[in-house]
Order: C-alpha cells, then sequence, then structure tokens
C-alpha cells in the first residue's frame, strides 16, 4: 500500500527538467492593474518536499488530473499549507469515464462542475491510510461527504474506487485511485 | 486530443520559474495611498496580537509603520517587563510566574458598540488569562487568570458596553473535585466553560463575575451582538464529537457543530439572583499601579459558577456547518456569520429569526440538556462556494462583509442582504484574520481590510528556515479591493483591530508626575538618594537625571547580600527614559519613564567592582552616565558609603588592605 509509485519519481524529475530547460517562458509581466495571480505554486523552491499538486504534477500517470485541476483553478489552493488529502485518480481512471466527459469538463461553462467533481476529491485533513477505517465518513472540501470502506486490505473510497498508491507530500497525502469520484446528486 | 492540448498548457504554467505576477499585483497609485509623508501622522492604529511572542503591536496605518511592541503575557528584558521586581507580579499566576504566552486576539473597549479609545484586551491562550492594556500609556494595566478553563481561546471579545470580556475555554477539560482521570473518560469527565468578566465603567478593572458551564466541546471564537442582538453573546464550536485525540479526523465527523447562543444579560440577572453556585478554584488576579509604579498579585478561590440546567432560556445551539471558526455580528447586530473553516458555503444567522425560533421552540432536538434551535429556523441564507476554508468575516458600513479564506488565500467580499460575492482578491499567503478599521463594531471606520498572513514563503528577502509573517493592506474604499501595501509582522498576527488616531492620541501620556509618585523606595530628588541595609538586603535609593546616577560610587555590599537598586528617573521631559544595567546581574534592564520608579535585583557572585550605567540614550552625555558598586567578601569591615562627585575617605582603608598584595607582586 505504502509503495510509491517510480513512475512519480520520474514524472517529477521531467517536471524540474522542463523547468530550467524552457525557453517558452518568457510571460510579459501583469499590467499595473492586472488581477493578482501567482499563489505559492509559483514558489522557487526545489529543495523541500512536494506539495500535493507538485506530486501530481510529477507523475504521468496524473496528467488529465493535473490539466483538470489547473482549469478548476485549485492549483494555489493545493500549493498551500495545507493540510490535505488528495485522492488522485489516474489517466486510466479518468479514462474509465463514459466519452467526452473530461473533455466536456474541461469547457469554461462548466468550470463549476469541474470544482465541485475535484473538491470531492481533497478533504482538508491529513490522512495516512492508517487513519482510514472501515465505515469512516470523510467531509470533502466541496462540502459532500465520502464514504471508506476497508476490505481485504484495500481501501475503498464510496465503494467504487480503490487506493493503490500513496505518496507523502510536504502538506498532505496523495492516495493514488484507479476511480473518479463523483459527488452525490444534489437533493 | 483537447486533453493533450491542456495538457501542455497546464504543464507549462506550473514550471515555477515563470515571471511572477504577485509582486505587481498593486495598481499604479498604491505607494502613494501607503505613503505617510515623513513627520506626519498615521490615520490608523493598528493593534496587532503578537501570537506566540506573547505581545501587541501598535502600527500606523496605511504606512505600516511599526510603533511599538507593548509586553503583555511574555517577558520583555528590553522593558524591563517581568524582570523588575515591579513587574513580576503581573506575570504570577495559579502556577507560579510564567514567562510566556500566546496572544491571540484582540478587543478594544466600546461605548454603544463603538470604539471608545480607552483599554484594549488580549487574551492569553495557553494559561488562561486576559490583560488590559490602557491606551494612555500603552502598557499593561491588567491581567486575570480565568479557572475552570485550558487554552482561553474564545476570548477577550466585548459586550455593546465594555460591561464584559469573554473568555471561552479552547479545550474542554475535567473540572470539579477529581481532575485526575483517564483521558479517554472525555465524554464523561470533560467540561467547558465560557467566563464573563466584568468590566468596571470608570478604572477598567476586571472582576470575574460569573462562568457558564457547558458540555465538553471546544470553543473558537465569540462576538457580541449588537444593538437588538447585544443582549447575547455567539460562540463558535467544534469537536462536537468530543473527541479526545486525532481532531485532524475525528472532530470533524459531523456535518454541522454549533454557535452557542447565549443572553448574557438574563444569565446576568440569574447570577445576580444567587442561580449559581460558587466552586472553589485558584486564579491570579494582577494589577498595575500607575501611582506605586508596582503590580501586585492576589489569588482568588471562588467562582460562580451557572448551569444551564438550573437556567433556562440562557443557552441555545444554533447548527453551523463544519468546525465554524469565525462567528461575527454584522452593524446591525441582525445577522451572524459562521464561517466554518471546513465549509463549503458560509452561513448567515438572523437574529430576528433566532428570536422567533426561540419563541416557538423550533427545536432540532437537544445536545447536552441544551435546546439546539433548528438550522433552517435561524437561517438567513447561505453564500454558496465563497472560496475554500472560511475563516473570519468583518464589516463595513456599506452593507458589505469581507472574509477570509486560508485555504484559497484570499479576501472575499460579498453583500451581507444578497449573500451575493462581490469581488475576491489574493493574499500572500494563506491569510488568518482579518481586520477592517471599526470592522467589528456598529460603526465600521471602513476604508482598508488587512489581511494577516501566515506564510511569506518568497514575498521578502529570505531569513532562513523562519520568515516573517505579515500584514496585507487593501484600499476598499472602492468596488474593488486594492493591495495597497504588504509588511512583516511581529511573532504571529492572529486578530488586530484599527481604531482612528484621533481618539486615541490626544490621552497619549507623557510623564508619570515626580510629585505622584508613591513608590516605596522612590527617590524623589538627588538629596534623597540613599543606601540602607536591611539584613542581608542592600536597597540603593538611587535617582537618575541627565547624566549621573545618584549614588554613582557605592561600597561597603558583601557577598551573599541582594541588592536592589531602586531607580526614580527624575526627568520630568517626554521621551526621556533612562535605562539602568549592572555587569553580571542575572537580569534584564530597567527601562524607567519619567518619573517613574524601578527596582532591579541584583545577587553578586564574586567580589570586585562592578560598573553600572544608563543604557537608553538620554543626552549628549550619555556615556558618561555611569558608576562603580564595590563588592567586598562576606566577613568584610567595608563599611556601606555612596557618593556622588566626591571621594570618600572611606576609599582608604580599603586601598590600604590592597597595598600589601601590591607590594608582594614587585618583589
Amino acid at each position: 500500500m505504502k509503495k510509491i509509485f517510480n513512475l512519480v519519481l520520474i514524472g517529477t524529475a521531467l517536471f524540474l527538467g522542463s523547468c530550467t530547460n524552457s525557453t517558452s517562458t518568457d510571460t510579459p509581466a501583469p499590467a499595473a492593474d492586472a488581477p493578482a495571480g501567482g499563489g505559492q505554486e509559483a514558489v522557487q523552491d526545489d529543495v523541500s518536499q512536494k506539495d500535493v499538486v507538485k506530486v501530481a504534477v510529477g507523475s504521468p500517470d496524473h496528467t488529465t488530473l493535473v490539466a483538470a485541476l489547473k482549469q478548476a483553478e485549485l492549483v494555489s489552493s493545493l500549493a498551500n499549507a495545507g493540510p490535505f488529502t488528495v485522492f488522485a485518480p489516474t489517466n486510466a481512471a479518468f479514462e474509465k469515464l463514459p466519452a467526452g466527459t473530461v473533455d466536456g469538463l474541461m469547457k469554461d461553462d462548466k468550470k463549476a462542475d469541474l470544482q465541485n467533481i475535484l473538491q470531492y476529491h481533497v478533504t482538508t485533513s491529513a490522512l495516512d491510510t492508517k487513519f482510514l477505517t472501515d465505515g469512516m465518513t470523510l467531509g470533502m472540501v466541496n462540502g459532500d461527504n465520502l464514504t471508506i470502506s476497508v476490505k481485504d486490505g484495500k481501501i475503498v473510497l464510496n465503494g467504487t474506487a480503490t487506493i493503490v498508491g500513496s505518496v507523502r507530500a510536504s502538506n498532505g497525502w496523495v492516495h493514488v485511485v484507479d476511480g473518479v469520484l463523483l459527488p452525490p446528486a444534489k437533493k | 486530443m483537447l486533453a493533450l492540448v491542456v495538457l501542455t498548457a497546464s504543464f507549462l504554467s506550473f514550471q515555477g520559474c515563470k515571471p511572477k505576477g504577485a509582486q505587481s499585483a498593486v495598481s499604479g497609485d498604491a505607494a502613494a495611498k501607503a505613503y505617510v509623508a515623513p513627520g506626519k501622522y498615521d490615520e490608523f492604529y493598528n493593534f496587532v496580537s503578537g501570537g506566540f511572542s506573547g505581545q501587541m503591536s501598535v502600527y500606523g496605518l496605511p504606512s505600516g509603520r511599526l510603533f511599538r511592541v507593548i509586553p503583555v503575557f511574555s517577558v520583555d528584558p528590553e522593558k524591563g517587563w517581568g524582570y523588575s521586581e515591579e513587574t513580576k507580579p503581573m506575570l504570577n499566576t495559579s502556577h507560579g510566574f510564567v514567562p510566556w504566552d500566546d496572544l491571540h486576539h484582540i478587543a478594544l473597549s466600546v461605548t454603544k458598540s463603538e470604539h471608545d479609545g480607552r483599554w484594549a484586551f488580549g487574551n492569553a491562550n495557553n494559561t488562561p488569562r486576559i490583560a488590559r492594556i490602557d491606551m494612555k500609556t500603552f502598557r499593561t494595566a491588567e491581567i486575570i487568570e480565568i479557572p475552570n478553563s485550558a487554552g482561553n481561546h474564545s476570548s477577550p471579545f466585548i459586550t455593546e458596553n465594555s460591561e464584559y470580556v469573554v473568555a471561552g475555554t479552547r479545550f474542554s477539560v475535567p473540572m470539579g473535585d477529581n481532575l485526575d482521570v483517564p483521558i479517554n473518560t472525555y465524554k464523561d469527565n470533560f467540561k467547558g466553560t465560557v467566563s464573563f468578566i466584568g468590566i468596571d465603567k470608570t478604572s477598567g478593572e476586571m472582576n470575574l463575575s460569573f462562568q457558564i458551564a457547558t458540555p465538553g466541546i471546544n470553543f473558537d471564537l465569540a462576538r457580541a451582538g449588537k444593538g437588538k442582538s447585544a443582549g447575547w453573546f455567539f460562540f463558535s464550536c467544534y469537536n462536537s464529537e468530543k473527541a479526545n485525540t486525532l481532531l485532524e479526523v475525528n472532530a470533524s465527523q459531523k456535518d454541522k457543530d454549533f454557535i452557542m447562543a447565549v443572553n448574557w444579560k438574563k444569565a446576568e440577572e440569574y447570577a445576580k439572583a444567587g442561580k449559581g453556585v460558587k466552586k472553589q478554584v485558584k486564579y491570579a488576579h494582577n494589577k498595575y499601579n500607575e501611582s506605586t509604579h508596582s503590580a501586585t498579585s492576589e489569588i482568588k478561590n471562588e467562582v460562580l459558577v451557572l448551569d444551564p440546567k438550573d437556567c433556562p432560556d440562557m443557552v441555545y445551539f444554533m447548527p453551523c456547518p463544519k468546525s465554524p471558526h469565525g462567528c461575527d455580528t454584522d452593524p446591525t447586530g441582525e445577522y451572524i456569520v459562521g464561517s466554518g473553516k471546513l465549509a463549503a458555503v458560509i452561513p448567515v444567522f438572523s437574529f430576528a429569526k433566532i428570536e422567533a425560533a426561540i419563541a416557538a421552540k423550533n427545536y432540532d432536538g437537544e445536545y447536552d440538556g441544551i435546546p439546539v434551535l433548528k438550522y433552517e429556523a435561524v437561517l438567513h441564507g447561505e453564500v454558496q462556494k465563497p472560496g475554500l476554508g472560511p475563516l473570519h468575516t468583518e464589516f463595513d458600513g456599506n452593507g458589505n462583509a469581507y472574509t477570509s479564506f486560508f485555504v484559497s488565500s484570499e479576501i472575499v467580499k460579498w453583500n451581507i442582504k444578497d449573500l451575493k460575492v462581490l469581488d475576491r482578491v489574493n493574499t500572500y499567503y494563506s491569510i488568518g484574520h482579518l481586520c477592517v478599521p471599526g470592522g467589528p463594531t456598529s460603526k465600521p471606520h471602513g476604508k482598508y481590510v488587512i489581511a494577516y498572513n501566515k506564510i511569506t514563503k518568497d514575498r521578502y528577502l529570505p531569513t532562513g528556515p523562519e520568515l516573517t509573517q505579515s500584514a496585507q493592506l487593501f484600499d476598499i474604499s472602492g468596488d474593488k479591493m486594492k493591495l495597497v501595501l504588504d509588511f512583516p509582522t511581529i511573532g504571529e498576527p492572529h486578530y488586530a483591530e484599527a481604531i482612528p488616531a484621533s481618539m486615541i492620541m490626544k490621552n497619549s501620556q507623557k510623564i508619570f508626575k515626580l510629585e505622584e509618585n508613591k513608590h516605596p523606595y522612590a527617590a524623589l530628588g538627588d538629596n534623597n538618594a540613599k543606601v540602607e541595609r536591611k539584613g542581608n538586603e542592600i536597597h540603593v535609593y538611587m535617582t537618575s537625571i541627565r547624566s549621573h546616577f545618584t549614588p554613582d560610587n557605592i561600597e561597603g555590599v558583601k557577598l551573599g547580600e541582594t541588592v536592589y537598586f531602586h531607580v526614580t528617573n527624575l526627568e520630568q521631559d517626554w521621551d526621556v527614559p533612562h535605562g539602568f544595567a549592572v555587569k553580571g546581574a542575572a537580569n534584564a534592564e530597567l527601562l524607567i519613564m519619567p518619573g517613574e520608579t524601578q527596582t532591579l535585583a541584583w545577587k553578586p557572585e564574586k567580589a570586585g567592582v562592578y560598573p553600572m550605567y544608563c543604557t537608553d540614550f538620554c543626552s549628549a552625555l550619555h556615556q558618561e552616565m555611569q558608576g562603580y558598586i564595590r563588592v567586598s567578601p562576606a566577613g568584610s569591615n567595608v563599611p556601606l558609603t555612596f557618593s556622588t562627585g566626591t571621594n570618600l575617605p572611606a576609599a582608604k582603608p580599603a586601598a590600604a588592605t590592597t597595598a600589601p598584595a601590591e607590594k608582594s607582586t614587585t618583589k
């Protein structure tokens, strides 16, 4: 359960490489009255442990998730002090959704829906898997609850997604899951 | 295909090597808005909690200039606070002398829920206490300990005419006779309290009027009502699960915790009618007397406790989503805003609806025997998806609320009535509390909102692993909040209040009048300076005036004796303190205000001659403001003498005793 994906490490290395080698970041400074931008994700720090966002960014298995976090404007929040637990669906997990779902959610007019779904994958608490017990309920950032079950040593979320790996991040935990969690329908 | 494009784009923008926008996120006229020209005054005083420094700091707004750090709960060797004999009693507690605490929140005194510029109150979060700071002297005038409390976090919020400041315990704890219980019996044995500390209208003196016993939950913040709700107090509560371990998980199991509504006028009636039970406790009450220039500490032994089950209609719970932190009443007193730090909405409660729900007994059951009002029945409405991690709300005078969001690092401005979000700005980074000048009162002064940020990674020149925390000033005079300035702060700023300078500066004290100095060891003039032996104590009645001490030569102290330097600053001139220090003293300096007397205790360990000097630059001949004190072995017969400006004959026998030694070294 605690194995760290080798892919995560490889991905991280790629990420760092792309940073130093990039030649296409000649972004002009924002205009004086531009909305304030740049949260803690932009802090230059190659020494500290990676936060949950950087862990996801570093994983080639999570490119869809990372793109979605960016589109949902959750990157700055998740680079904050936390503490967070992120249930991080893999690309394969997103591919299990009906065709066109992800592309649809990535559209600007669906941002609120995307935020709702992604916030349902985050709880404001740093939870090692040892604290995830059978029958436990977690309040997720979007306001809905998620139920944990433990079967044969496997931790399953809402009966649909299983934790397949875990990475400790500077500001919490990333638990890699094999399914996308969908918030309960609104009453 | 689309996914790939998005992915590539996002990858580029994640790189962390892009030029940052944050530094430029100010409008062109920001510098002019924060600029206060040399010699000009700021418009507001900002009283800022010092967090784990234990102190309170005073800044000017809009400049962000730091004027003073007021020592409150932590010793401050710079000012002799907690080191001088006069100030040591201020830090006395039922646990003895405690040199540190953690000051989180400020409450400025109010009349009719408006600032009146008299006192600032601060809470000690660790060893529960409340301090009162006198705004005339900017010094701590009084500290009262809170019994039956553990972690005085929900404090020191204040009622509409400064009748009471409150103290809600953060930790519930075992109370009563049996304190030695297993921690896992929390649900049975641990209880909470909220205390009401009465404030004397004229002197400001605090007294523990009564406590209300509560279920064993955690109290976070609080606010008094205003106007029509002025007879009520609202306390945010978390851990309604009553967890005693891993609260990170176990105290966020329920979808709703509570705001506890207390009808304090009714509680006051019950207290006066003798409804409470007097409980034996132990707490310190420390007062500083500006006439004797000395503090006294009194240990008190009794508190009146009201039990809600004996006092109907006094306490109600209102459900509030997920671990509410802020619990803030708007300027009209009609709306109470709960900020559940794990909640996805901001609930706004209506006082009119609370009254109606109570009248109709519109309850959703009870919690430990206390009625729980129906959420929907007391709710004005919810701000939907306002941001992540709402913490605390303040108000302008125009019907708008400003809520801080820790997780999404932003301030969100919204309209109280229609609950619509109007504007949002980023903070750098991780805002905790915020402050609008007058924001907690019925008449906000508006103009600015100040964010108090926990994290400043990359915002300033780095200073190793520990970085300063910060305040950020936004102009709120227009529709959009505009970042004007950020500035570093002392310790960890939690809550702060800002008040127009005009309400304070005219009262600011310049000197203490010498003729009013009733210190028992004061020397009111050079001619009164003397040195006396009392048993094994040497008392030096010393004066300081530009630019000498009287006496400045002292002989005859013996090892084993403790020397008390009682230094009276004879100056009667604003901004001319004198300092005092003696070599090797295991103590701080004294910093003595004009007209004041302060005492440094020193127990020399070795015979010899020790220099002493003035530590606070006072004049062109400050460097000449010095003296010597001679310490002789325990059995010495050197007479006790003192002088300034003359060498006394008594010096001769002393010289003779050293002569043989000199001879022996010349052989």
